[in-house]
């Protein structure tokens, strides 16, 4: 029997997390949730939800001491799932309040270019522009559900998996390596949105073979 | 492009679904959390539950609700009802709501809906409106509180851009005289609405056949239609509603089950 996806989920008071670890276990994960940076080890996916502004968000995961730890396990194979402004918070800088954020992935975060109406709330449609395995089964007309008025520009668009279109096109879903960024909310995103997190939890599950060390 | 919303209602009172007509007569309709489960399944794409319990005693009940829906329930959920603080406000959306609806609360305390937007975000505060037509006077509604017994004596159109002003992110527009009546909704106050405001705006009262949806959208420019009693007795399910509005042209989700 496979072995349970163990996820950290951050908390660093920025926003509920029921419903992102009510999904989680629905999906078998075993959740803790992570306040300090030894809530992290063991965990195989640090899992940053949030909503909110980068700055504060930034600010607060200084004061509990996560952003290195945070860095230094995922430069060293611990997978990252990023949930809104958690996925945000992947990129360099944000043209919200000018913070400095994670770095993970190159880029820039912005207001959602051409938008009719911020915030942008509700559903709206993933569109695929690259393939990728997150996406297993989804179907063409998937929708998601989305709260927030801003967007990272990746530098790489390699990274950009989905577009959405609100008046401009954005990144919804980003991935490289062992790294996954939602700008939309898969826990609050029906059967779609519970598909994509349990494809990233087969992610890793498939990712553990390459971390096995064949003795010499 | 956003997607329209179709919503179902759920009122509640002291734990169990109800819904009155015009408020009264209130009959039982079933166990929230599964009712909430067995709608999204057919593609409602929010879920609303309206707490008319009246007595505060009963107020731990709709957290229990709250809590108990938010852990098998994948759409986002709103909590409307009773809540009166800041303090109240955070603990439904502990409780996994992602959004609360304010109504006589906010008539009774004007700087509630500030509050909660400066402290949770603008998106998670709804101000719930049970308006009614002035007689003799068209084009003109009044806020009438307390499940549409109490009369404020406040406009409508100014209260509502009042509280949009203070910091609610979307506008929950119920006429009075249409709820519970399913014979459609108030086009002409949603127009009255819709033409005022930049947040969206949900369409509640009247609902009665898709084609009402369809209309609501259309002609009276709503986000989202909210409706109860036509999906509580199954005289309209989700799945055909939506099917209806898509094929009158409306941008909706659409349930995979149906697919």
């Amino acid at each position: 029997m496979t072995e349970p996806v163990r996820v950290a989920v951050v908390d660093y008071g920025a926003g509920n997390l029921i419903s992102i670890r009510n999904a989680l276990r629905l999906l078998g994960a075993e959740v803790e949730v992570a306040e300090t940076p030894a809530g992290l080890g063991g965990a195989e996916v640090i899992l940053v939800p949030g909503v909110g502004a980068s700055e504060a968000a930034m600010g607060r995961l200084r004061r509990q001491g996560l952003v290195e730890p945070i860095i230094e396990q995922v430069r060293g194979g611990t997978w990252f799932v990023g949930v809104c402004l958690g996925m945000q918070l992947l990129f360099e800088r944000s043209h919200e309040d000018g913070a400095e954020m994670l770095g993970l992935l190159a880029g820039e975060v912005v207001p959602i270019p051409g938008a009719p109406s911020l915030p942008h709330i509700g559903w709206n449609r993933l569109e695929p522009v690259r393939p990728h395995p997150v996406l297993a089964g989804l179907p063409d007309d998937a929708t998601a559900y989305f709260v927030h008025s801003f967007v990272p520009q990746p530098a790489e668009p390699e990274v950009v998996i989905t577009e959405t279109e609100h008046g401009g096109r954005f990144a919804s879903l980003v991935a490289a390596d062992r790294i996954v960024g939602f700008q939309f909310h898969p826990e609050r995103s029906g059967e779609d949105g519970l598909l994509l997190l349990r494809n990233t939890l087969e992610l890793v599950i498939a990712g553990r073979a390459a971390d096995v060390e064949v003795p010499a | 492009m956003l997607l329209r919303r179709v919503i179902p209602c759920l009122d509640v009172k002291d734990g169990r679904v109800v819904k009155g007509v015009r408020f009264v007569d209130l009959t039982d309709e079933g166990d929230p959390p599964e009712l909430a489960r067995r709608y999204a399944e057919a593609g409602a794409d929010e879920i609303c539950f309206l707490d008319i319990t009246a007595a505060p005693e009963g107020r731990g009940t709709l957290l229990d609700i709250v809590e108990r829906t938010a852990s098998q329930v994948f759409v986002p959920l709103s909590v409307g009802g009773g809540v009166r603080s800041a303090l109240e406000m955070r603990d439904v959306l502990r409780a996994g709501a992602d959004k609360v609806a304010v109504n006589s609360a906010a008539v009774a305390d004007p700087d509630l809906i500030a509050t909660c937007a400066r402290r949770f975000g603008r998106q998670c505060v709804v101000i719930s409106v049970d308006a009614r037509a002035v007689p003799g006077e068209p084009g003109r509604w009044e806020v009438v509180i307390q499940g549409g017994r109490t009369p404020t004596g406040l406009d409508a159109l100014e209260w509502i851009d009042r509280c949009v002003d203070q910091g609610a992110g979307e506008v929950l527009l119920t006429s009075i005289d249409r709820d519970g009546t399913r014979e459609g909704f108030d086009i002409e106050l949603l127009q009255a609405v819709t033409s005022r405001v930049q947040v969206p705006v949900i369409a509640s009262g009247g609902a009665g056949t898709p084609a009402h949806m369809t209309q609501a959208i259309t002609e009276g420019h709503a986000d989202a239609v909210l409706a109860a009693s036509i999906f509580h007795r199954d005289l309209h399910s989700i799945e055909a509603v939506k099917a209806e509005m898509a094929a009158a042209g409306v941008p909706v989700r659409l349930s995979r089950r149906a697919a």
